[in-house]
């Protein structure tokens, strides 16, 4: 009895061990025979990136970042999420020039916060531009502008877009990546990347002109051409009566263009002022939403079931 | 309930029962409503490419001419909603919340609704070729409110033959009763229509769906197709969605529609009742659609019915006339399930409303957290899962959704979130789905 528990033991042990034994020599083989040689250089960038996973650079995140970068093939200073000191590490690390393009944010193409801008119906359902837009387009007079909903606060992985008093997204040049996420998320296309220093800037996207634009936002574009006649030509145009800055030409740009413009549409993005307009720009004093009237104000839900009863 | 049904064999789909508030003006016959000041006639009312201007600003126009061409072959040419002068060609509110391009017209203070324009045509002699592009000439879309243009329907694809027409009279959303106006009233119409259609498409039968709280427009049918073979009209059962395409070809030929397919893929071509009413109305003088009967109803309307309203009538006069109270808080294009809340009352009515919902309710109530009590498991008609769906959504994986969930067979029929306890606003959820997946596509 005891010696057939005993055997019992020993063949399990043995069979076991054998077992073991073989899978550990597999192993072992495996190990020499399918090792794919990786350049220790990848990791070491890897662990100098910021490791965002944000694909601004154009990759498919960090790790194939760095791998493009120890073959050449990218230079550190496209990561644009980087610190200065960061591209200069990777940059050591792998004996090339930091390389890279000037700084570029994301800018917003709409001044028309709640102050200014006339809201032509109330929106009742799920907090977001993109949810909102698909009703009627989301009950802004303007159906170019800004809903305000946050959407592309939300999706900011960099913290970078606040909402001001009048709902609008305000961007922080120096948090931003321009890794592109508010660009796409923006149901009214209102983003788009630019380099620092494109300092004209037109923060309006209506297709209105004169007082049908004024009509909905105190700060449109009316389409009365004073910036392009002022500038040198070629600079800004009107398309589809709006003023639209060419920034092939930035090298021409000066503040002039912006001084006659009377609603303050377009305006000079100064590095220490922020967004300056010209001295005849209409002064917008109101700090509460424009009152609305509420004869004229259907509300705006998304017809679903739960109103039939 | 279920028990019963999966044991008689009737349950077909899931699906609801909703209170129907058909009653206000099921009775009342179409009315015709008067010219506004000012007509704005969109150049994209439906599905495809816009139609082109063939007018000039200050020119002269007869009720019924056209007044815009065809912009491709899907794509519709638009008429003259009114004897006038067109005032200016420029942007205009549109339902989709965008401005589009729009002919404005002023129709003069004589004008008469009469049509003087048009000549006979002879259908009997035409090839089905001809009667695709005659149809196309007429400008007729879907009027069940896709608006899809109706001549690319008349067309047999390419390898396939459609051997049924399915005509589709259920007007399963609530307040509407528009197309039950039409069948009373035009059941002549609606059968000559489909017999145009059967001819174009060389179909040999045609089945005449028509949801069983609506029997005096089937008997109204029946008289009129009098002892005729190739057109069946069969009664089906009451029950939200009926009027989808896919239900209804279930129910009345035990058909299914494959995922992301179309009717012809199993031999049918599927219209809507009014359309073939216009169809059988216009295509014989060879005339343009310039009208359609569109019900104004809701508790906020003081003068609810069935009006003929002219194309590009806006909103704001079309409720002036049917009168408004005073405490409307919303007003829906189309019917209260599937319909669109306008945020402008500036918007003109196109081919494509069914009706136009004054809703004086209080608003819809806080969202509370799905509780997975699978009640829209229950109610979808697709079979889907919308409570997963939902949740899916609010992680924004939409890509999942479509790839996993069958996103793209949700046809936004509002059921889900119809019965959902805690007010989840699911449909909402997938369209901005179905648009963030339709982008990123578009994108890739």
């Amino acid at each position: 009895m005891t010696t057939g528990v005993m055997n019992d033991l020993l063949v399990a042990a043995i069979l076991m061990g054998g077992i073991g034994v073989i899978l550990a020599a597999v192993l072992a083989i495996a190990d020499k025979k399918l090792y794919v040689w990786e350049d220790p250089r990848i990791d070491q960038v890897e662990a100098l990136l910021p490791l965002a996973n944000c694909g601004a650079c154009g990759c498919a995140g960090c790790h194939a970042f760095a791998e493009k970068a120890v073959k050449g093939e990218i230079a550190p200073g496209k990561c644009t999420v980087n610190s200065a000191e960061g591209i200069a590490a990777v940059a050591a690390l792998l004996k090339v020039a930091a390389g890279g393009d000037e700084k570029r944010v994301a800018r917003l193409a709409c001044a028309g916060g709640a102050h200014v801008a006339r809201q032509k119906a109330q929106y009742e359902g799920l907090p977001s531009c993109r949810a909102a837009a698909l009703v009627n387009g989301g009950g802004k007079g303007c159906s170019w502008g800004c809903l305000g909903l946050a959407d592309c606060a939300r999706v900011c992985s960099f913290n970078a877009i606040q909402m001001d008093v009048h709902g609008l997204p305000v961007v922080n040049e120096t948090l931003c990546t321009a890794c592109g996420d508010c660009v796409d998320v923006c149901p009214k296309a209102l983003f788009s990347l630019h380099v620092v220093s494109h300092r004209l800037w037109v923060a309006c996207k209506s297709q209105l002109q004169g007082d049908t634009a004024e009509a909905e936002c105190e700060v449109a574009c009316t389409a009365c051409g004073r910036c392009a006649a002022d500038a040198p030509a070629g600079l800004i145009q009107i398309v589809n009566n709006l003023a639209v800055v060419n920034y092939s030409k930035n090298g021409l740009a000066t503040k002039t263009p912006i001084e006659r413009c009377p609603t303050g549409a377009i305006v000079w993005l100064d590095a220490k002022q922020g967004a300056v307009k010209g001295v005849e720009a209409k002064k917008i004093t109101r700090k509460s939403p424009l009152p609305v009237a509420l004869a004229d104000l259907p509300v705006m839900r998304t017809a679903e079931g739960p109103r039939v009863n | 309930m279920p028990l019963l049904e999966a044991i008689t064999g009737k349950r077909l789909w899931r699906g609801l029962h909703v209170p129907e508030h058909k009653d206000e003006t099921a009775h009342l016959a179409i009315r015709r409503m008067p010219f506004p000041p000012l007509l704005v006639v969109p150049l994209s009312q439906h599905n495809g490419a816009p139609a082109v201007p063939i007018v000039r600003e200050g020119q002269e126009i007869v009720r019924g001419e056209p007044i815009a061409k065809a912009g491709g072959f899907v794509s519709v040419p638009m008429h003259a909603p009114a004897t006038g002068r067109v005032q200016r060609i420029a942007l205009a509110p549109s339902a989709k919340g965008e401005l589009t391009e729009a002919i404005y017209i002023v129709p003069y203070e004589s004008a008469s609704q009469e049509v003087l324009y048009g000549m006979p045509q002879d259908i009997e002699k035409m090839t089905p070729e001809e009667i695709v592009l005659a149809v196309q000439e007429t400008g007729v879309v879907g009027l069940g409110g896709a608006a899809f243009p109706t001549h690319v329907k008349l067309k047999v694809p390419a390898g396939r033959t459609i051997d049924t027409v399915v005509v589709n009279g259920c007007e399963c959303e609530p307040y509407l009763t528009a197309d039950h106006r039409v069948m009373l009233e035009q059941p002549a119409e609606v059968l000559h229509g489909a017999r145009v259609a059967m001819r174009a498409l060389g179909a040999q039968h045609t089945v005449i769906g028509v949801e069983d709280n609506k029997m005096d427009a089937v008997a109204a049918l029946k008289q009129a197709n009098g002892n005729a073979t190739d057109i069946t009209v069969e009664a089906v059962p009451t029950k939200y969605p009926q009027g989808a395409e896919k239900m209804l070809v279930k129910v009345l030929l035990n058909r299914e529609i494959p995922s992301a397919g179309l009717p012809a893929e199993v031999g049918l071509a599927v219209f809507n009742v009014a359309t073939l009413a216009q169809i059988g109305d216009l295509l014989p003088s060879r005339r343009g659609l310039i009208e359609r009967v569109v019900t104004i109803a809701g508790p906020g309307v003081t003068k609810p019915g069935n009006y003929l309203v002219a194309l590009g009538t806006p909103l704001r006069w079309a409720l002036q006339q049917a009168g408004c109270t005073a405490n409307v808080t919303s007003v829906i294009l189309g019917g209260p399930m599937m319909g669109t809340a306008t945020g402008s009352l500036d918007v003109p009515l196109t081919k494509g409303v069914t009706g136009i919902l004054v809703l004086t309710d209080e608003d819809a109530g806080p969202i509370h957290p799905c509780i997975k009590c699978a009640a829209c498991v229950e109610a979808c008609p697709m079979q889907l899962n919308p409570s997963r769906l939902g949740l899916l959504a609010r992680k924004e994986r939409y890509e999942e959704m479509a790839a996993e969930f069958h996103l793209m067979d949700c046809f936004e029929c509002g059921c889900c979130s119809y019965v959902c306890p805690s007010n989840i606003p699911l449909v909402q959820y997938f369209r901005v789905a179905k648009q963030m997946n339709r982008e990123r596509k578009a994108r890739a």
